[in-house]
C-alpha cells in the first residue's frame, strides 16, 4: 500500500512538474530609459543655455527646452503577436522627468521586434482628451484648435546665433502638420513609428532610447534657422519637414541590460 | 505570578495604545474641494495632502486665521490686508507696505486655482514647494507681518476661541506652526475661480461678443499673441502654466526672480506666470506691479519687448519690440482677457471675512 501511494505521489509529482514546463512563462515588465545626445555627446541638465551646438546647416544654437512625447511602445514576437499598452510618457530632459518609463503591458521573456510613436498618432491625438496633458508640470501641452487641436508632439526651444551673431529665439515645435489655407482645414498625421530593432526581453529588462538631437536638424532637410525658427506650427510644410527630419535616426536603440 | 504581571502588562499597554491611537486619530468632517465641471471634465484631480485633508473644521479654522491680524508681528495685519477678496486676493497697491511701514519690491500674486499648480512651486521666485510650506513666509518677512512663528503660535494659544478651533480641526488644542500652516493651506485650497463669463461660453451657456472671438484667436494664433504656450488654452482652464518665464521686462535685472531663488544665472528674471483670469480686478500687473492697466500690459508684448541673455525663446521679433498687434488686435485681445474675469468669485460668501 505505502509502495502503491508512493508511486503516486511521484507520479503525480512527475506529471505537475511536466505541466510547469510547458506552460507560459510568467509576463515580464520592460523598463525604458530615455537619453538625449548631440551627435554623441550627452545632453546633461548643465547643457541648457549653456552648451553651444553647430547644426549642420553650420548655424550655433543652444536647447533651453526640450520635452517630447512618446506613445504606443509595442513589441512584436516572432509569430507577429503585438503587445501594446497604448499608454504614452512625457519626457521633460532638462528637468528629468519621465527619463524612465515602463510601459503597462506585460510580455512573456523572448524576442521582440520593438517600436514606438513619436508624439500621438492620428487614433490617440484627441482633442482634449487627455487630463493629465491638458495641464502638465510644466503647463499645457495642448495645440489650439484652429491649428487643429490635439497635442503637440515636442517642444524643443533655445537661441541660435543670426547671420549678425545675434542671439534670437527659436521654437522647434512639432504637431500635427495643419494646412489653414483650406477650409476645411486639412490635417496631416506627422507623428511617426520609431522602429527600434530586435531585442531580447527576460526578467529584468532595461531599454535605453537614445535620442540624438543634432538630427531633427540634418537629413533630409538641413534646417536653417534663419528662416524656419519661429512659428512652425501653423507652418504646413515645416511640419512635414520636421516630421521626416525625427523618422530619420533621430531615435535609436542604447543599451540593453538584462 | 510572573505570568499574570508580564499578562497585565501587556494588557495595560495595548488599552494605552489604544487611547492615544484614539486621541491622535481624530477625525474631522471631511470637505472635498467643490471641483468646477470644466476643472472635473479637463484636469487631473486637485493636489491635496495626505497629511492635510480638507475638512469643514480645518477650512473654517483657515479662514479665519486668514483674516485674523494676530498673525502679524503688532496685531495690525492680516493676510487678507494684502490678499483682498475684493481683488481676486491680491493687493492693489503696486507694493504692499508691511507693518512696520516698508514696501515690497513685488506685487502680491493673486490666490485662486492653487490645488491645481502641478508644478508645486509658489510665490514669483517659486521658493515655497507647497502651500503649508508658504503660508509663514509672509507672516515671518520682517517687511511683512514681521512675526516669529512662536510669537504668532503663543498669541493665538493664549485666545480662548483658537484652541478650540484647533482642537475641533485637528484633534488638539495645542497650537504649533505646522497646525497653523495646514489651516490656512486647506482655507486657500477652496479659492476656486471658475466662473467667468468664458467659462459660461465654454459650457454652453453664454456667447462671446465677435470682439472676444477674435481675442481668442489672437490668443491662440501662434505669429500673433502667441499668449497660450506660457498661458494656456480652453483644454487647461487654469490659463497659466505655473512656469517661470524672461518675458522681456528689462536688460539688467534689479529682481532676478526664480534666480534669487535657485541661484542659476540661468534662472535670472524669471517669474511665474500668472493666471490670466480675473485681470479685471488684479491690477497693477507684472511681478513688480509696473503696469497699471491691460492695454500697457498688451503693448509691452506687442511692441516694448527688450532683449537680455535669459530671455524666453517664445519672446519673438524682439529687435522690433514684439509682433506688432493693430490696435484691432490689441483692443480684441483685451477683450478676451476680460472675459476670463469671474465676478461670483469676489462675491463667494465663503471667501469674505468671518471676524
Amino acid at each position: 500500500m505505502k509502495k502503491i501511494a508512493l508511486i503516486l505521489i511521484i507520479a503525480i509529482s512527475a506529471f505537475s512538474c511536466k505541466d510547469d514546463d510547458e506552460s507560459v512563462p510568467t509576463p515580464v515588465s520592460v523598463n525604458f530609459n530615455f537619453t538625449q545626445n548631440w551627435d554623441g555627446s550627452d545632453i546633461q541638465n548643465s547643457d541648457f543655455e549653456n552648451t553651444q551646438y553647430v547644426n549642420a546647416f553650420g548655424t550655433q544654437q543652444s536647447i533651453s527646452k526640450l520635452v517630447y512625447l512618446i506613445s504606443d511602445i509595442t513589441f512584436t514576437d516572432a509569430g507577429g503577436t503585438m503587445y501594446d499598452a497604448g499608454d504614452f510618457n512625457l519626457i521633460n530632459a532638462r528637468e528629468g522627468t519621465n527619463l524612465s518609463f515602463t510601459p503597462n503591458v506585460q510580455v512573456p521573456p523572448g524576442d521582440y521586434l520593438l517600436s514606438f510613436t513619436f508624439g500621438f498618432d492620428d487614433e490617440d491625438n484627441i482633442d482634449g482628451a487627455y487630463p493629465e496633458l491638458n495641464q502638465t508640470a510644466e503647463g499645457p501641452w495642448g495645440v489650439p484648435a484652429p491649428l487643429g487641436g490635439g497635442y503637440h508632439y515636442m517642444r524643443l526651444e533655445g537661441k541660435y546665433k543670426d547671420t549678425a551673431g545675434t542671439d534670437v529665439g527659436y521654437a522647434y515645435h512639432a504637431i500635427r502638420a495643419n494646412d489653414m489655407t483650406m477650409n476645411p482645414l486639412l490635417l496631416e498625421d506627422t507623428s511617426f513609428i520609431v522602429n527600434l530593432g530586435q531585442v531580447a526581453v527576460s526578467n529584468t529588462t532595461n531599454i535605453e532610447v537614445k535620442m540624438n538631437v543634432a538630427e531633427w536638424f540634418k537629413n533630409p532637410s538641413t534646417w536653417d534657422l534663419n528662416t524656419l525658427f519661429a512659428s512652425l506650427m501653423p507652418n504646413f510644410e515645416a511640419q512635414k519637414m520636421i516630421s521626416a527630419n525625427g523618422a530619420q535616426g533621430t531615435f535609436t536603440l542604447g543599451a540593453v541590460t538584462q | 505570578m510572573m505570568r499574570r504581571f508580564v499578562f497585565g502588562l501587556f494588557l495595560s499597554l495595548i488599552l494605552f495604545s489604544c487611547k492615544d491611537d484614539e486621541g491622535e486619530q481624530y477625525s474631522a468632517t471631511p470637505a472635498p474641494l467643490d471641483t468646477p465641471d470644466l476643472f472635473q471634465s479637463l484636469l487631473s484631480s486637485p493636489l491635496i495632502p495626505e497629511t492635510n485633508p480638507q475638512t469643514v473644521e480645518g477650512i473654517a479654522l483657515g479662514r479665519k486665521l486668514f483674516y485674523d491680524p494676530i498673525l502679524s508681528g503688532d496685531g495690525t495685519q492680516a493676510c487678507a490686508n494684502c490678499h483682498g477678496s475684493q481683488n481676486t486676493f491680491t493687493d492693489p497697491l503696486r507694493f504692499s507696505i508691511g507693518i512696520d511701514g516698508i514696501a515690497g519690491n513685488r506685487n502680491s500674486m493673486p490666490l485662486f486655482n492653487m490645488a491645481w499648480n502641478f508644478n508645486e512651486k509658489f510665490f514669483w521666485d517659486g521658493r515655497a514647494s507647497t502651500l503649508e510650506e508658504q503660508v509663514f513666509d509672509p507672516i515671518e518677512n520682517p517687511i511683512e507681518m514681521h512675526n516669529t512663528s512662536e510669537n504668532a503660535v503663543a498669541s493665538l494659544q493664549a485666545t480662548i476661541e483658537y484652541p478650540e478651533m484647533f482642537a475641533s480641526a485637528f484633534g488638539t488644542p495645542t497650537i504649533n506652526r505646522t497646525l497653523v500652516s495646514k489651516a490656512i493651506a486647506q482655507f486657500e485650497r477652496t479659492l476656486i475661480s471658475a466662473n467667468s463669463k468664458f467659462d459660461q461660453h465654454l459650457l454652453g451657456t453664454a456667447t462671446l461678443t465677435v470682439s472676444e472671438a477674435n481675442g481668442l484667436a489672437i490668443f491662440m494664433d501662434e505669429t500673433k499673441g502667441d499668449c497660450f504656450h506660457c498661458h494656456g488654452n480652453p483644454n487647461s482652464p487654469l490659463w497659466t502654466d505655473n512656469a517661470f518665464h524672461n518675458n522681456g521686462l528689462d536688460d539688467v535685472f534689479t529682481d532676478r526672480g526664480l534666480g534669487e531663488f535657485t541661484g542659476d544665472p540661468r534662472d535670472f528674471g524669471l517669474f511665474k506666470s500668472p493666471s490670466i483670469r480675473n485681470l479685471a480686478y488684479s491690477a497693477p500687473y507684472m511681478h513688480d506691479g509696473r503696469f497699471n492697466t491691460l492695454d500697457e500690459v498688451i503693448n509691452h508684448y506687442s511692441d516694448g519687448l527688450i532683449f537680455s541673455p535669459t530671455i524666453d525663446p517664445l519672446m519673438k521679433t524682439i529687435a522690433q519690440g514684439g509682433v506688432q498687434l493693430t490696435q484691432t488686435d490689441k483692443d480684441d485681445l483685451k477683450a478676451f482677457l476680460l472675459s476670463l474675469s469671474d465676478p461670483s468669485f469676489l462675491n463667494n460668501p465663503d471667501f469674505q471675512n468671518p471676524n
